[in-house]
């Protein structure tokens, strides 16, 4: 499964090398007290930059639901049709949400509102992405 | 020329009360040139140049205006995927042909100064660039009159399409995902309406209860509308009504999204005469009058909007648009929203409460009688499901309604009022006509 490799940039740096760690990183306003992903220069809610540090989450998460690609127009992924994309909501805050191919799930058999954990997965050498299991 | 940053006239912000120049500024004219599937590359009286020059030809005649009166040109030179069409909607280089053929513009792409050049306006004094889409088009156009940056005002919206598979190259052929696509690329998705759309219309049906089939209805109502629609392209090319069956048994683009669900890309151009209503009066057609424009672009607050957000986009559109028109949606008696993808229409038909339908009644609304000629008449024009993504549908259905010049789609409702947009539940604007002035 080829899947589209991440190019970090000034701003993602530090999100992909946790990842690269594997641990998920996320912004943190202490103003707000609000987690903010994807990465931004400033938090969105109140537009400080100076108040956003780098917080590790837990990783736990819950399918809010998920379609499959059938027909997708990337051309790395074409061979991988039909596939699940699965919209995953973080437990430690459900307005954060990420998207999931939902590893050793068959296509269309999502388990929609059911629990997923956090895992790694390569996608080139030394790059991992976040990625999200069904909790057994 | 001037950038379109460089003229405050976006009406984008809660709370503006009544639009300052409501039934000031009309629309006197229209033109739309053919719609065919795709450009071949080869005729060249049928580039995206060609067809808009034609349909500013069109619309001049129909206002009764000569080229040298015109003094506003509002053009998007973005091609069919529109500002966000990114790398991956490029399909030059290509070889070129004689003047005013020899570089993309004319082709593909159209812009203010190559049609000053071309068609050989004299007397343009506001001709913007950086031009955003036409949903907000039409708000900058009717700022513009009525603030008296310019008095008679082109809108042109040209819409390209060439051979081959939409956004199959560029960045979608790239193994790497940059910028903001390393957010969504890894995981298949490669951006646009369709995939922003569908997560949070999977959740509707979650949180209401129906399937996505409940579509169905609607989408029907909309190829049906398109034949009655003679400058569509449905129309004009043979397209067959589709049956509940057909649109069940059709093949999936991001299950449940249909290929019934996704409007047809197109090679077409539309333009659009705005002139103050005190000169739409003496003008050769009858004009309506802009009540209110309005915009909007809400920034997400995670990866993927969800129902959430925009339940809460498609309230405070609403919110803007009536409190500019001092209308409120028993108003409204004209409603075409976009519906470029069937999923995103239930979003803006709940906002706006347009014949009362509220949050979680649309398909039950779709199930009833939305015919042109019944109670309801939604979404008269076809859109763009009914006529292709010539994404000007909505605006001049909504003229002919309000003129009473639609012929097989008149509705047998009120038509006074008309409520049009080129929008995305998080960015786009609106806009509201009125058969009179006030």
């Amino acid at each position: 499964m080829p899947k589209v490799i991440p190019v970090s940039d000034e701003l993602s740096q530090p999100f992909w090398d946790a990842v690269n760690q594997r641990r998920l990183a996320l912004q943190y306003c202490t103003a707000c007290q609000k987690l903010q992903y994807p990465p931004q220069a400033a938090c969105q809610v109140c537009g400080s930059a100076d108040r956003l540090e780098w917080r590790d989450v837990e990783g736990k998460g819950h399918i809010a639901t998920y379609i499959v690609i059938e027909d997708g127009r990337l051309n790395r992924r074409m061979p991988d049709q039909p596939y699940n994309l699965a919209l995953v909501t973080l437990d430690e805050d459900p307005t954060v949400n990420f998207y999931s191919n939902l590893p050793g799930v068959p296509a269309y058999q999502a388990p929609v509102g059911a629990a997923v954990e956090l895992t790694f997965e390569e996608v080139a050498p030394g790059q991992l992405i976040h990625e999200w299991q069904v909790v057994k | 020329m001037t950038s379109s940053n460089d003229f405050r006239w976006r009406r984008d912000t809660d709370g503006l009360g009544v639009w300052e120049h409501r039934g000031k500024v009309a629309i006197a004219g229209y033109g739309h040139s053919p719609v065919d599937r795709r450009w071949d590359g080869v005729n060249l009286d049928a580039t995206v140049g060609a067809y808009t020059m034609l349909a500013i030809e069109r619309a001049l005649e129909q206002a009764g205006v000569t080229i040298d009166q015109v003094d506003g040109i509002v053009c998007c030179d973005s091609h069919i995927a529109g500002g966000s069409g990114g790398s991956a909607s490029q399909w030059a280089p290509r070889p070129y042909f004689d003047p005013p053929y020899d570089t993309e513009y004319g082709l593909t792409l159209v812009n203010a100064q190559w049609l000053i050049n071309t068609m050989g306006f004299k007397n343009v004094r506001f001709a913007p660039t950086g031009v955003p889409t036409i949903g907000e088009m039409m708000g900058m156009a009717s700022q513009a009159v009525g603030d008296g940056v310019c008095n008679t005002c082109l809108v042109i919206y040209p819409t390209g399409n060439l051979e081959g598979r939409y956004r199959r190259g560029g960045e979608n052929a790239d193994d790497y995902a940059r910028g903001a696509r390393q957010w969504t690329v890894p995981w298949g998705n490669h951006g646009g309406n369709d995939f922003i759309n569908i997560f949070p219309h999977n959740q509707y049906c979650l949180k209401y209860g129906g399937e996505h089939d409940d579509l169905a209805p609607f989408v029907i109502n909309q190829h049906k509308n398109g034949m009655l629609t003679p400058w569509g392209f449905n129309y004009n090319n043979g397209i067959e009504p589709i049956s509940v069956e057909d649109y069940r048994t059709s093949r999936y683009i991001l299950n449940p999204l249909r290929i019934w669900d996704c409007d047809r890309p197109v090679n077409a151009s539309a333009a659009y005469l705005f002139t103050t209503a005190e000169r739409a009066r003496d003008m050769k057609s009858q004009p309506v009058y802009v009540l209110n424009h309005s915009q909007h672009n809400f920034r997400f607050r995670t990866t993927q909007p969800d129902l959430d957000e925009v339940e809460m986009w498609t309230d405070r559109q609403a919110a803007r648009m009536y409190e500019g028109a001092g209308l409120g949606p028993a108003d409204v008696d004209i409603f075409n929203p976009y519906d470029g993808y069937s999923i995103m229409t239930q979003f803006f038909l709940e906002g706006f409460q347009w014949h009362g339908v509220k949050r979680g009644d649309a398909f039950a609304f779709y199930a009833g009688d939305i015919s042109v000629k019944g109670p309801h008449p939604f979404s008269s024009s076809g859109g763009n499901l009914g006529n292709g993504r010539t994404r000007t549908a909505m605006y001049t259905d909504s003229i002919e309604q309000l003129r009473g010049t639609a012929g097989d789609r008149q509705v047998t409702v009120r038509a006074e009022t008309a409520l049009c947009a080129f929008t995305t539940p998080s960015s786009g604007g609106w806009l509201m006509l009125g058969k009179h002035p006030s």
